[in-house]
């Protein structure tokens, strides 16, 4: 066969084998079918690994509680014992090693997600106690008369 | 150049085998190397919305945003609670002022005024990913960056991404938006990193009306399967196929 007929091919050829070369490089050795189908599980598979070494940052209140004794104490004894520590405090994460103190959330909007009026009939909404926030002392942050951290007692201040 | 059929085929066989084997190797893995991070293939983590208990405090949504470093006043999030006022008319009233971040502190729904003794029903709808048994959005990522872990929950590869945006068209629930700092496709994993270490998902934590919870649902004795097993339960938008694994108690028709 004549030569000019066989170029096109060994150039074919060429770049097939030039597109696998620089495949090999770029793709991770890792990444294929990891499951079942190819259609849900095709991935890099260290990938997983990534996400679960993600840094969490929300302890939970049990965390909180080996160190603030009392205030978790009189927490948990109010009507206010589900609502997370870190929900007011914020992610305790650092705390206390690179994190001194944390910024507590004393706004009114904080207390207001839960105890702004809104006339819901059929929502778990009006089973909590509610004020207007134009009305009920509209300038003043909420914890100065009320204990949030026991809501039934006045504030300590 | 003379060249029998023969030494032709010979020659173009060799030359396509030498150019495919490097690409074989390293695809196998060895099935310890594979089921060590895949998952605990065991489990199928599954979610169950009460929205008869949510009161719209929009917690989860301040929790979530800040445990996954999603910007807090960008209109994105990985969560969001709606709120349906349905008057009697039957007419609808939805909004989400900020995904529900800041809670619902405006008696007001989009600038309208509603008045109380017009409205015959009222609730709050949590939302987020649905971990989908058939996820549309893994079928169309183009370069394998979405997938489907085998423990049930549908992580994107931010390394891998390429920010096409296929996924967040596909996705029927609009729950993947587009990360402005990593500028990669972004969704809810269920916190993947705290519940395969044993923790709460940061929504599910920070709720303190207990309306979030999380399950396995190949565990029988699990008590958010026992739930979803026994009670009435469903889904959004089932039509789909997708098989969504966030169930709802209380799911109201308005609900889209």
């Amino acid at each position: 066969m004549k030569k000019h007929v066989l170029r096109p091919l060994w150039v074919a050829i060429g770049l097939v084998a030039v597109v696998l070369i620089a495949r090999e490089f770029m793709v991770p050795p890792d990444f294929g079918v990891h499951g079942e189908t190819f259609t849900y599980h095709y991935y890099r598979l260290s990938n997983v690994e990534e996400w679960k070494n993600f840094p969490a940052k929300y302890q939970g209140q049990e965390r909180c509680a080996r160190c603030h004794k009392d205030n978790a104490a009189e927490h948990s004894s109010s009507k206010h014992a589900t609502i997370q520590c870190e929900n007011c405090h914020g992610p305790g994460v650092d705390h206390p090693r690179q994190v001194k103190k944390l910024v507590i959330d004393t706004s009114r909007e904080q207390c207001l997600r839960c105890h702004q009026y809104l006339p819901y009939p059929t929502s778990q909404r009006m089973a909590l106690p509610a004020i207007d926030n134009q009305e009920h002392w509209p300038e003043r942050e909420c914890h100065v008369c009320h204990n949030p951290h026991y809501p039934d007692r006045r504030s300590r201040r | 150049m003379s060249c029998s059929r023969r030494d032709f085929l010979k020659k173009s066989f060799g030359g396509a085998l030498s150019a495919a084997l490097p690409a074989g190797t390293g695809a196998f893995l060895g099935p310890r190397d594979a089921g060590a991070s895949v998952g605990d293939a065991k489990k199928r983590w599954v979610f169950l919305v009460d929205t008869e208990a949510c009161t719209g405090c929009g917690l989860c949504v301040k929790a979530c945003k800040t445990e996954n470093e999603i910007p807090l006043e960008a209109p994105i999030t990985r969560t969001w609670v709606e709120r349906y006022v349905v008057t009697r008319d039957g007419e609808a009233h939805v909004d989400s002022p900020k995904g529900g971040l800041e809670g619902f502190t405006d008696p007001q729904i989009r600038g309208e005024t509603i008045d109380p003794e017009d409205i015959s029903k009222a609730f709050f709808v949590p939302k987020l990913c649905n971990q989908c048994e058939n996820p549309p959005c893994v079928q169309v990522c183009p370069v394998g960056a979405t997938y489907q872990t085998n423990d049930g929950v549908v992580l994107v590869d931010r390394e891998w991404c390429i920010g096409c945006g296929y996924c967040i068209m596909a996705c029927p629930y609009g729950v993947r938006f587009f990360h402005p700092v990593h500028k990669t496709a972004e969704k809810c994993n269920f916190c993947y990193h705290r519940i395969t270490a044993g923790m709460e998902a940061a929504c599910v934590q920070a709720c303190p009306f207990e309306a979030r919870k999380m399950g396995d649902a190949n565990n029988p004795d699990d008590p958010v399967t026992k739930v979803i097993k026994t009670e009435r339960v469903s889904v959004l938008k089932d039509e789909y196929g997708t098989e969504p694994q966030v169930y709802y108690l209380g799911l109201d028709e308005k609900v889209r």
